[in-house]
């Protein structure tokens, strides 16, 4: 079956006056209709880059090369080759997106209603009272009690975990074919993140809607994706099914990420392993694998070129020239 | 059914508990009024500013039929009466009568006309192309937004009296030009405001969320650039509009306002000046009138400031 969302080479580099930041690098990866693909990586390791850059919302002076294939029924183009009228007329309606603060994604002047009934006049054509009604019934369907009366709330009344809730009523008023959730859950407590994450799977099989959910927290990844690129320096570096990545990790960034969460059944006296040095620097165009310098297993070729993907069991992909065993270049496959 | 009076103590219970207030009816126009009110009850400097506004520009409006005596007719038997309440004081002349005998009393009636004139006319033309300038800059950016604001600098780092006095010297006296004047002089102030306002609002997540479900430009700027504009921009608009009536009144007693002939409290001032150790209430009560209007409308301004936040709205106590 033909991906959903096919995305191959895509590199974006951001020209600043100190030089320039090369935020992607060759990123590639699929998205099947209605599963769920998770991002991991550490803070500035090009996750929400590479989902902005898919979308178009990046600012003027970034450049962005490679391909960006959207398919859903009855159509097919490159998202990073359309023109900027075409790019207004998908978001929001056929590919949306949550941030992570809500409060600074709701208008403070704007009814949460008024919101929600937006983009659904804006792409759907729908008249004043039907966008109210559809709003209604979009606040009642992400949970949040009394929706009639809230449709007249302003974001300031809502509390943190609602406020998100409306985001993702903006979201899918649209019933979109991806919804990108760009750490959604990070600025609320434990408690809301579950119900956040439980409201997301629901509707997604619901509505049969794709996410990528971008996040740092694996642990929220176990419980909710069907599977995971793991992002390093820009870099796509490993790509796996849910139980496979924790299982059998490919790539010695994974292992390591795997290595640094804290088990409630592990004995005190195990410390967390956690991975020495610190994230490359982007303002160097990568030339070899940016993982070297943190790599345990690191040897000549390593810095010599940039590994390509492997496929070491399927559906599993991995950049890394080490194939677990000794220091030896993996083959080809 | 419910009754107006029930609706009212209704309304009443929700806000002691503090929660959540049954947004339906904000839609009834009624309903909105009296929420307005019960925002002005709760804070009394903010409705005495606006009782007192209220009043002046009512005065403006029906001068003829409020004042006693024609404001122009000189009568020189009656000429420096002190106000009623003196032993000398006439019961024809409320407040006392001038140099020439003209009524002091209708004279500040008439004179709210011009004050109110050059405050509305002068805010109503800075503050539409003062936003209007804004905002193209705050969006162009770039070269535009730099040659805008280096004219805009260069008007601001003029020295605001002399500028107004020079271009009322060399343009002669008349309520056009003064309107004119104090419009587009104070044009600068608005553009700043504005364009500042725009680069701030353009970085704000909702813009970009905005973006993201594929509103057009034109959307954004109306729907949700302009919405969070009009708070500031409103309540720099009435202390601008109080600070426009103390400099007319300034320009006045310069006189460099209005012609003389037109009853203006600047024109009375300049009048009443030569009696000020003899006659005092020629200056006093015109003085009076200036500081009642510039107070009122500081302090309606505040109120409207918190007002206009729709974050202050349910949290004032």
């Amino acid at each position: 079956m033909k991906p959903l969302l096919s995305v191959r080479n895509l590199s974006t580099r951001f020209d600043t006056f100190d030089g320039s930041v090369y935020a992607v690098n060759d990123v590639s990866f699929d998205l099947k209709a209605g599963e769920t693909l998770a991002v991991v990586g550490e803070s500035g390791s090009g996750k929400s880059v590479t989902m902005l850059s898919l979308l178009g919302l990046l600012p003027r002076s970034t450049w962005v090369t490679g391909s960006a294939i959207f398919a859903p029924e009855g159509f097919e183009l490159d998202l990073l080759s359309v023109s900027k009228a075409e790019l207004n007329s998908l978001r929001g309606n056929k590919i949306s997106i949550i941030f992570q603060d809500a409060l600074r994604s709701l208008n403070p002047v704007m009814t949460v209603g008024e919101q929600i009934t937006e983009s659904l006049i804006t792409h759907h054509q729908y008249n004043k009272n039907g966008a109210h009604k559809r709003a209604v019934e979009l606040l009642e369907m992400v949970g949040i009690a009394q929706p009639d009366k809230r449709y007249y709330a302003y974001p300031h009344m809502f509390s943190g975990g609602m406020r998100q809730r409306a985001m993702i009523a903006i979201a899918i008023s649209c019933t979109p074919d991806i919804l990108i959730a760009d750490e959604p859950t990070t600025a609320l407590d434990v408690t809301i993140q579950a119900q956040i994450v439980e409201l997301t799977r629901r509707l997604q099989q619901d509505l049969g809607i794709a996410v990528i959910w971008i996040t740092h927290d694996l642990g929220v990844v176990a419980g909710l994706a069907d599977r995971v690129m793991v992002m390093y320096g820009g870099t796509g570096v490993e790509i796996a099914p849910v139980d496979l990545l924790y299982e059998n990790p490919g790539h010695p960034y994974t292992a390591g990420l795997l290595g640094a969460i804290p088990s409630i059944a592990g004995s005190s006296a195990d410390r967390l392993v956690s991975i020495e040095g610190a994230p490359p620097d982007l303002f160097q165009e990568p030339r070899h694998c940016q993982f070297a310098w943190r790599c345990r297993y690191v040897f000549d070729r390593c810095w010599k070129e940039k590994p390509p993907g492997y496929i070491i069991s399927p559906g599993q992909v991995v950049k890394c020239f080490y194939d677990g065993r000794e220091k030896t270049p993996r083959v080809e496959e | 059914m419910i009754t107006m009076k029930e609706q009212r103590n209704e309304n009443n219970k929700n806000d002691l508990t503090g929660l959540l207030i049954d947004e339906e009816s904000d839609r009834n126009i009624r309903a909105r009024l009296w929420y307005i009110w019960r925002l002005l009850w709760r804070d009394k400097s903010g409705l005495i500013g606006l009782i007192v506004f209220l009043v002046i520009i009512f005065s403006a409006i029906f001068a003829p039929m409020l004042a006693p005596h024609d404001p122009l007719k000189i009568d020189l038997h009656a000429s420096r009466q002190p106000p009623i309440w003196t032993e000398a004081g006439n019961p024809e002349h409320i407040l006392g009568t001038d140099n020439l005998g003209r009524d002091l009393f209708s004279r500040i009636i008439y004179g709210s006309r011009v004050s109110i004139m050059v405050g509305f006319l002068g805010v109503s033309i800075a503050f539409s192309l003062g936003m209007m300038i804004g905002l193209f800059a705050g969006f162009k950016g770039g070269r535009t937004d730099n040659l805008i604001m280096t004219v805009t600098n260069m008007i601001l780092a003029l020295p605001y009296l002399v500028f107004v006095v020079f271009i009322a010297a060399v343009l002669g006296r008349s309520l056009l030009n003064v309107v004119l004047i104090f419009g587009l002089t104070n044009i600068p102030i608005f553009v700043r405001v504005t364009r500042g306002e725009v680069l701030r609002l353009r970085e704000e997540g909702y813009i970009e969320a905005a973006i993201s479900i594929g509103q057009k430009t034109p959307a954004i700027i109306f729907k949700h650039i302009m919405p969070n504009l009009i708070g500031p921009l409103i309540t720099l608009a009435t202390f601008e509009m109080s600070a426009m009536i103390f400099y007319e009144a300034g320009l006045g007693f310069l006189g460099l306002s209005v012609p003389p002939t037109v009853p203006s409290w600047g024109n009375m001032l300049a009048e009443g000046r030569q009696f000020l150790t003899v006659f005092p209430w020629m200056s006093i009560y015109p003085g009076l009138a200036i500081v009642i209007t510039g107070f009122s409308m500081n302090l309606f301004g505040d109120w409207l400031r918190d007002v206009l936040d729709p974050r202050m709205r349910r949290m004032k106590k």
